[in-house]
């Protein structure tokens, strides 16, 4: 065991944890933020991607010991009151079945549309097809990432 | 009054909080049938005998309660019911707040969220008592301003004095409207006056799930809460013959390690679970496990002989005879124009997103689960006698599900939680890993059909027969009898074209095998339904017949002439191109009817892609538009993968597909353009969340063949191998 500092959403914490231990685990278990979901545990579907400095990366397969000073961005971190434009366009297209995909799949958008803010059908395929929803929203998840990439311009040129 | 009816004091004191303050209305049973009626606050024999799973309450906030008494696991029952409220009650969408019912059949009669059922099973019994409450609440504004009835009306939770305009709002209304008889008879609304029903309106849990808020049953804590995994025979009835886990208690975190058994079906599942202070412990202790199974008295069976027994089954096997009418057999060998065909499916697993999961806290006698459970309230009934407890001692309590798909509906897993619980003298939630979730079952059966048919002169269908081999989900519970037919494995039978058949006959020989199975979306109907409606396009094709015309020929229901014509419309069926492979296939389970074109082309490497899918729903009366065609397009997608990605396979009496990495499911840039169209009547409401599957694998398939002159009879298949 080791105790291990972790920025998670612009807040410290201190855990003590197994170094091997994923840091999905410590991030649902030990700080207990569940908005991060364990789907596969493989790296194979993406419901436990979380940002590492603005990147996505899989918790499920990730030694929390690795982390180090890295700022790590939950779905939690992304807005609590739905604020966010990824998050307004999952709400405005009712991308959601079930659910439970959608924290990693909105994680993995929003990843997108900061390094390509207007994505086309092809961009969207490279940078989503990791991420399983067995329900079936891939259509408005598609939809939604092109809404999102509108709302983030109309914005940008308001500013 | 039965004793079976009688509440427990938990609820009761739930309930009688809610209602001391409140406008409750829900139907009582009578012995003449049911009524609306007042709930009077305080009074325990006035709720026992009432049927709660229709059930509103108004408070003198003007807000309106109501409990779901079903679960929510992506098919937008949280959202569906409350509209249906909203729009007779006359308030506002946002007003109506849903609270999750715990199990209890004595309260709310069936909870099961199964069988695309919440809607029509419940939404004329919704639409009287909101409108009795509204009738009620103007009623009491009436006698308040001393005016007739007549002169008021109801808006946004307000009841309105036409002629001066005086306005109040419901809640100050409620004390009054209490004191009321309920009127014995309410107007509905015309459907072409609905504001509400009808319309868009966007989820109530939606917001929950874009910001990691909606609660999970693997988000649930309880304080004090140890976590277990199991590691369970992985062959489906051994048993656990002996275990060494003195490296397992070495790793930190462990605290037990125990031989479970819990119930499936009518044998047990026996495993070793470990007990730790957090999952990661628990999974980590597992790996140290030393079992040794105990697998004898059953056969270790691979695939291969599953279908092997299968192919000689549906040829030679004794039929369990469903329907059958005229001389099948004369037909068929006299006709000069016959044909022949074996169709195949596979087993599948449910692969929920949320691997399964559940907390016990099993204390005093009593035991409190928490869980994603579609039948909260068979886990009360069936799991209380497995605990040696009473009904009313097992609270289920549930939370958001993460897909369900009819795997949530089984009993083991909150069962295997309370035995650990029981044991380890602590709240416990047992987690599934995913290859757990995938190895184990139960599955869709795999299955094999034959299908014979001979044409008559005319060009229709003089005599059909259809022959079902696979495994009986009926066979499987205790004292089953296996000797005479029963309704499991022939749903989704073309009922509809019966009518118009000189000559049938429909059966099934089942596969008696250790591999547990169980509903799957739309169960049966999402394989019984590749066989027919392919089986039916091969004999279009030998009739020289176009398919929807075929088809036509022998409907005599206007609904299914109407999705047929729909679905030419859209699709432009009849223009289609020269280059473009067209299929269609139409199928009717859970009360609904769905009919379905896939079109397909050639890319310019030669392989085949899906350029298209129109779906045509008919669901007679329904609630909302988008709610339907999220679920259309879901049940495509899911069909899509069990047609050309997935399958799960067996081989020395295991599963062989443990994860995503093999049992590999269809992604983003797999799919399709979906366009979805919801016919308009008012027929009876009928499902919507499974029966948009089932035609989607047979249109494909018929697609191909008009495109390619290849029949495909096998599922899954490799689109670009195709």
């Amino acid at each position: 065991m080791a105790s291990i500092n972790l920025k998670i959403n612009n807040k410290s914490y201190t855990v003590d944890a197994d170094p091997a231990m994923p840091l999905l685990w410590a991030i649902r278990d030990l700080v207990g933020l569940t908005g991060t979901k364990y789907g596969c545990g493989i790296a194979q579907c993406g419901a436990c991607t979380v940002h590492l400095n603005g990147v996505p990366v899989r918790s499920c397969s990730l030694p929390v010991s690795t982390v180090g000073n890295k700022e790590i961005t939950t779905i939690e971190g992304l807005s609590t009151d739905n604020s966010h434009p990824v998050q307004q366009a999952w709400i405005q297209e009712q991308v959601p079945q079930c659910g439970y995909c959608q924290s990693g799949q909105i994680m993995a958008a929003t990843a997108l549309l900061k390094k390509n803010p207007n994505p086309n059908d092809k961009d969207i395929d490279t940078a989503m097809q990791g991420h399983i929803c067995r329900c079936g929203t891939y259509p408005r998840i598609r939809k939604a990432i092109k809404t999102a990439s509108s709302i983030m311009g109309s914005k940008a040129s308001i500013k | 009054m039965t004793a079976n009816s009688k509440i427990s004091r938990r609820n009761f004191i739930r309930i009688s909080s809610l209602s001391s303050v409140a406008l409750t209305l829900g139907f009582y049973k009578t012995a003449t049938g049911s009524v609306v009626s007042v709930i009077k606050p305080g009074s325990e024999a006035a709720v026992a005998n009432v049927e709660l799973n229709a059930w509103i309450s108004i408070d003198p906030l003007g807000k309106v309660t109501i409990i779901n008494h079903r679960s929510e696991m992506g098919q937008g029952s949280f959202q569906s019911v409350p509209q249906i409220i909203a729009e007779e009650l006359e308030v506002n969408l946002n007003d109506v707040n849903i609270v999750f019912a715990q199990g209890s059949q004595t309260l709310y009669g069936s909870q099961i969220t199964g069988g695309s059922s919440t809607i029509r099973g419940s939404y004329k019994k919704l639409l009287h008592l909101s409108a009795t409450a509204r009738e009620m609440l103007i009623s009491a504004a009436a006698k308040k301003w001393n005016v007739p009835q007549s002169e008021c009306y109801a808006e946004n939770g307000h009841v309105i004095h036409r002629g001066s305009g005086r306005k109040a709002n419901y809640g100050s209304l409620v004390e009054e409207a209490v004191k009321l008889q309920p009127p014995a008879n309410v107007a509905l609304k015309d459907p072409k006056d609905y504001k509400i029903i009808r319309k868009p309106m966007p989820r109530q849990d939606t917001p929950l799930k874009t910001n990691g808020t909606a609660i999970f049953g693997l988000d649930k804590r309880l304080p004090g809460m140890l976590y277990a995994v199991v590691e369970r025979n992985p062959r489906f009835l051994g048993k656990v013959k002996s275990f060494d886990d003195s490296a397992a208690k070495a790793v930190p975190g462990v605290r037990h390690v125990l031989k479970v058994q819990m119930n499936v079906f009518s044998h047990k599942r026996e495993g070793v679970a470990v007990v730790a202070d957090n999952l990661w412990a628990a999974m980590q202790g597992r790996k140290k496990l030393k079992v040794e199974w105990d697998d004898a008295g059953f056969d270790h069976h691979s695939t291969d002989q599953l279908y092997a027994k299968m192919r000689e089954d549906v040829k030679s096997g004794k039929l369990l005879s469903y329907k059958t009418k005229g001389d099948v057999d004369r037909v068929l060998t006299s006709s000069a124009s016959t044909l022949e065909a074996v169709y195949e499916t596979p087993y599948e697993a449910h692969a929920c997103m949320e691997p399964l999961n559940c907390i016990a806290d099993f204390k005093d006698g009593k035991c409190v689960i928490w869980g994603p459970i579609q039948g909260p309230d068979w886990v009360q009934a069936d799991v209380a006698p497995m605990l040696g407890l009473k009904p009313e001692d097992v609270t289920v309590n549930m939370t958001f599900l993460g897909g369900g798909f009819g795997r949530k509906a089984f009993l083991d897993y909150p069962h295997e939680a309370a035995v650990i619980s029981k044991e380890v003298k602590a709240p416990v939630q047992v987690v599934w890993t995913r290859e757990d979730d995938m190895t184990q079952g139960p599955f869709r059966p795999g299955m094999v059909y034959q299908c014979k048919g001979a044409l008559s002169g005319n060009g229709g269908i003089a005599a059909f027969e259809t022959r079902i081999a696979g495994q009986n989900m009926g066979h499987q519970n205790p004292g089953a009898d296996r000797n005479s037919y029963n309704d499991s494995a022939t749903e989704g039978l073309p009922e509809t074209y019966l009518n118009s058949l000189p000559n049938y006959r429909f059966g099934d020989v089942p596969l008696e095998s250790p591999v547990p199975v169980m509903w799957w979306r739309s169960v049966y109907s999402s394989t019984n339904a590749f066989a027919f409606e392919s089986f039916l396009d091969e004999m279009a094709i030998a009739a020289k017949k176009d398919p929807i015309d075929f088809r036509k020929q022998h409907f005599w229901d206007g609904r299914y002439h109407a999705v047929l014509d729909k679905l030419m419309e859209v699709s432009n069926w009849k223009q289609r191109k020269a280059n473009d492979g067209y299929g269609i296939a139409l199928t009717e389970c859970f009360a609904t009817i769905v009919g379905e074109v896939v079109k397909v082309s050639r890319k310019a490497d030669g392989k085949i892609q899906i350029d298209k899918v129109w779906a045509v729903m008919d669901c007679g009366w329904y609630v909302n538009p988008d709610v339907i065609r999220a679920q259309v397009e879901g049940s495509i997608v899911m069909a899509y993968g069990a047609s050309n990605f997935h399958a799960t396979e067996f081989k020395d009496g295991k599963a062989v597909q443990q994860n995503f990495n093999t049992y590999r499911m269809p992604r983003i840039n797999d799919i399709p353009e979906i366009e979805v169209h919801v016919m308009d009547n008012e027929e009876k409401a009928g499902g919507v969340g499974e029966p948009s599957l089932p035609p989607f694998a047979p249109a494909l398939t018929n697609a191909i063949f008009d495109l390619t002159g290849k029949r495909i009879r096998k599922l899954p298949f490799a689109l670009n191998e195709a």
